[in-house]
């Protein structure tokens, strides 16, 4: 359905910058994902339905208060007149209207644009979706690639046109994971496990925020997320591989320690299932396995975790 | 007695503070030493602290909330300078300690001491009028909620120079607000003074009610309620359903942080969501709380200048109703990106959205007011008319931001900034300054003056665009809230266009409020002069009466201040109230 509007809006996108400031990258309007694309989608065409009522409604008040200025006294005066149906029907009329379109795209874009729902873009067919676990610590993101078994804190690199499983929770406060390039955000909650699904289409290095305020540190709690050919992941991989520190649950309190402007730092090996400890320790020990719906006991992993705080 | 203040939680250290106290000091002691120097002490005690007279409440509610835009209003500059000059490595002079204290107090302030006050404030001074009572149904308690709403607002103040302020943004989201996270003193003033101006602002939601039920003049039918007092009365029902929720949520919060209970927190079966259910709960028909009394004014406003009785009052009445209502089902919007799911996103977004049907009803209403009518184009109409734009976009931004899936890169961001002070700012500020505009004369005898009015609403206006037009360029380049600093050089220009319209803002708010308030003292030395002019107020704005349905501004020839004069004690009210029961 939206992509039915894609081809007029593209030719509308020029105009769009010179409205605001030349020069400036929106990033929300320049994005490099096929997420991102639909959210910046819905925006044009809610921001093309809403204006087709609005300016009517500003140009009508400035000129009916121009026309019937006090002093201008030719214009008609109708001192009695409060009512007309007819008038009323449009009244209504066209707000119901305007919102009934607007609400059967959210209605459709609320299940589409799910963060929870895998990715089946045109780009990605065929291949195996990256897993990615995210820890958002005080002031810092701890990214975890459980398939390859190593983890970094503050920087996050995929392959393009890959899906990317993002599977998020916090061990401090609340807040959310946003790469504005690539699409919509999610919350990081403690004891939870949020999902969302991304995907870059093109090369490059674009910011990712913590995009819920999080307390002192908040405002240095940013990471680069660089997207790249398969080659050079694989390259990236291995020199994370060489590294010289490792995560397990004896480490890991250090690493979670609140730190502001945390620097980049990579560990050549993870713990199996540290994500899922991390969760488990605020649940009794206990978590769900998402794929199997299961309820999974960490119990050792968590005594561990919790007597070295 | 003090539990966790001592002599080092006064923050000697903080320059901006010590010289702030200063000042604060210094003017504390002229006041106390000009009051002390006319001998006005017991007139100060008898009639207005200790008035239970709803014309005293009302000015004493306004006073406070200007007072509180002053405050609020020098925290927004701070936060605009701050982000002009935080950039690339330059760490600005508020560090975010400070920083984080000053957003909080700044959104605490605006909306509970700024807002809430002003629109009480209106209401104590119209509502009684407009329907004919001699004062609210409880005039004590009435004086105990403004004093309770007082006292919160103090106490914040004192938390700018003993101790601390919450940092945890104006809402307090836990688990950032609780024990574990933030140990200081901060979140318990937040809610302390939260709680007692919210049980405050419930009283006087619980007073309204009766009186506008129960003391309305005879003959006044439910379809011959003064417009605003209809808004009124849909304001003091949803403050009377969703502030006891306020109440009980701070006090789960507070259970937590003093008995070490588990609501909230990360462990022991806390829930974030929870919290955010709850005061969300509260929060979304606060808003509606704060904008449909200032919809009343725009109303009273657009009939009386455009000398033509309302267009379709059956239909706003209508559609306040409908906004009442619906603003119970939207709160979820708020946080569309916790993962709930797409059942639960559609339905909320789509009942958001749905809210723009009456809301829009009602822009129209009041442009088909203005049509074939005689427009006075005076200060007031271009407060309506700044609105009727203004209100026009932020309305727009707002249905944008009710798509769940645009929502997702739009949470959090300075879009959603730019979009709630448009309607903020465009909607319930205009209406508010229009409606003191509006019933200045009917309280203190002379009107205001109009190319003050003017020039005012220029700079607001302009102003307006300029301060958040940049911010929301800047959620279009992913730039989030509450940031301290950044080295993004896109959001660098968009930051200091910004302050260049915070600044515009405050220029005009103190040469506007030096303005009308020496014209006030000048107004009130010549008194006796002018008080003989007073008629009643549609008399003297030359508007119409809203036919039978405004029978109830008529009787009153007089205005506040001579009426109270013509009272020897503020206690007479009560002993009129007994008499004429």
């Amino acid at each position: 359905m939206i992509n039915r509007f894609l081809p007029k809006l593209r030719r509308l996108l020029p105009l769009t910058p010179a409205l605001f400031l030349s020069g400036c990258t929106l990033d929300l309007l320049d994005p490099r994902g096929p997420v991102g694309i639909q959210n910046r989608n819905i925006i044009l065409i809610e921001l093309a339905v809403m204006l087709s009522i609005v300016i009517p409604v500003i140009i009508m008040t400035l000129y009916f208060a121009w026309k019937y200025r006090e002093t201008n006294t030719s214009a008609e005066y109708l001192p009695n007149w409060d009512h007309s149906t007819k008038i009323e029907f449009f009244v209504w009329g066209i707000p119901a209207v305007v919102i009934i379109i607007l609400g059967t795209i959210a209605l459709w874009t609320s299940y589409t644009l799910d963060p929870y729902r895998p990715l089946h873009s045109a780009e990605a067919a065929g291949r195996k979706p990256l897993n990615v676990e995210v820890v958002a610590l005080d002031w810092k993101w701890l990214f975890i690639y459980p398939d390859q078994g190593i983890a970094t804190v503050n920087q996050l690199a995929v392959p393009v046109n890959t899906p990317i499983n993002f599977r998020i929770t916090s061990d401090a406060v609340m807040t959310s994971f946003f790469i504005p390039r690539l699409g919509s955000q999610v919350y990081a909650m403690a004891g939870m496990q949020t999902q969302l699904h991304l995907l870059a289409s093109a090369p490059g290095d674009y910011l990712g925020e913590a995009a819920h305020y999080t307390g002192r540190g908040f405002s240095d709690m940013k990471f680069r997320t660089l997207a790249m050919s398969d080659d050079d992941f694989n390259q990236w991989v291995d020199k994370v591989k060489g590294a010289s520190d490792s995560l397990d649950s004896a480490d890991y309190p250090q690493v979670a320690a609140p730190q502001e402007a945390a620097p980049v730092k990579y560990f050549a090996h993870v713990q199996p299932n540290l994500f899922d400890s991390i969760v488990a320790k605020y649940n009794n020990g206990m978590v769900i396995d998402k794929s199997t719906g299961q309820v999974m006991h960490m119990q050792s992993a968590m005594s561990d975790m919790q007597m070295k705080e | 007695m003090l539990g966790k203040l001592t002599l080092s939680a006064i923050p000697l250290d903080v320059p901006i503070l010590v010289g702030t106290f200063t000042g604060v000091v210094i003017v504390a002691l002229a006041v106390l030493g000009a009051i002390t120097y006319f001998g006005k002490w017991g007139y100060l005690w008898r009639e207005w602290l200790t008035s239970v007279d709803h014309k005293r409440l009302g000015i004493m509610y306004i006073v406070l909330a200007l007072v509180m835009l002053f405050r609020g209003f020098a925290d927004a500059v701070m936060m605009r300078s701050q982000l002009a000059l935080a950039y690339n490595g330059n760490p600005g002079y508020l560090p975010p300690h400070h920083y984080d204290q000053v957003f909080s107090a700044h959104g605490t302030i605006m909306i509970f001491f700024m807002a809430m006050a002003f629109m009480t404030g209106l209401l104590n001074v119209i509502v009684p009028l407009q329907i004919g009572a001699r004062d609210v149904a409880f005039p004590f308690l009435n004086s105990l909620s403004f004093w309770m709403t007082t006292i919160s607002a103090v106490l914040i103040n004192v938390s700018l120079f003993i101790g601390e302020f919450a940092q945890c943004g104006w809402l307090v989201y836990p688990p950032l607000s609780e024990q574990q996270f933030s140990p200081g003193v901060g979140v318990d003033y937040y809610i302390w003074a939260v709680q007692l101006a919210g049980v405050g602002t419930l009283l006087t939601g619980v007073n309204f009610f009766v009186t506008i039920v129960k003391m309305r003049a005879p003959g006044m039918d439910w379809m011959k309620l003064p417009v605003f007092t209809w808004t009124a009365l849909v304001t003091v029902v949803l403050i009377m359903a969703v502030f006891p929720v306020l109440t009980v949520t701070l006090g789960e919060l507070a259970l937590d942080r003093y008995l070490g209970m588990h609501f909230f927190t990360n462990d022991g079966g806390g829930s974030v969501q929870l919290y955010l259910s709850l005061i969300w709960t509260w929060g979304h028909p606060e808003v509606y709380i704060l904008i449909l009394p200032a919809f009343g004014v725009f109303s009273e406003i657009t009939q009386t200048f455009s000398r033509k009785p309302l267009f379709g009052y059956r239909v706003m009445v209508y559609a306040t109703l409908a906004i009442g209502v619906l603003s119970f089902i939207v709160w979820v919007h708020h946080f569309f990106t916790m993962g709930a799911g797409p059942n639960v996103n559609a339905f909320f977004g789509v009942a958001t959205m749905i809210i723009a049907v009456p809301t829009g009803v009602k822009i129209f209403n009041w442009l088909f007011t203005m049509y074939k009518g005689r427009i006075q184009l005076n200060g007031m109409m271009y407060w309506v008319i700044g609105f009727m734009v203004v209100f026009s976009i932020g309305g727009m931004t707002g249905v944008m931001m009710a798509m769940p899936a645009a929502d997702f890169v739009l949470h959090n961001s300075l879009f959603l900034i730019a979009h709630f002070h448009n309607v903020i700012i465009g909607g319930v500020y205009f209406g508010y300054v229009a409606g003191l505009n509006f019933w200045w004369p009917k309280v203190l005898g002379f009107k205001m003056n109009e190319s003050w009015g003017k020039r005012a609403f220029w700079c607001w206006f302009i102003g307006f665009f300029v301060a958040f037009v940049p911010l929301y360029i800047a959620g279009f380049e992913g730039m989030t809230r509450r940031m301290n600093h950044y080295d993004n050089a896109d959001w660098h220009v968009q930051m200091l266009i910004a302050s260049g319209g915070a600044a515009s803002l405050l220029w005009v708010l103190s040469a506007s409020c030096c303005r009308s308030m020496s014209r006030s003292v000048i107004a009130i030395l010549q008194r006796t002069v002018t008080s003989r002019v007073i008629r009643g107020m549609h008399v003297r704005w030359n508007g119409r009466c809203h036919r039978p349905r405004r029978l109830t501004t008529s009787p009153f020839y007089r205005t506040f201040m001579e009426s109270i004069r013509s009272i020897p004690k503020s206690r007479s009210v009560v002993v009129a109230m007994k008499a004429r029961r």
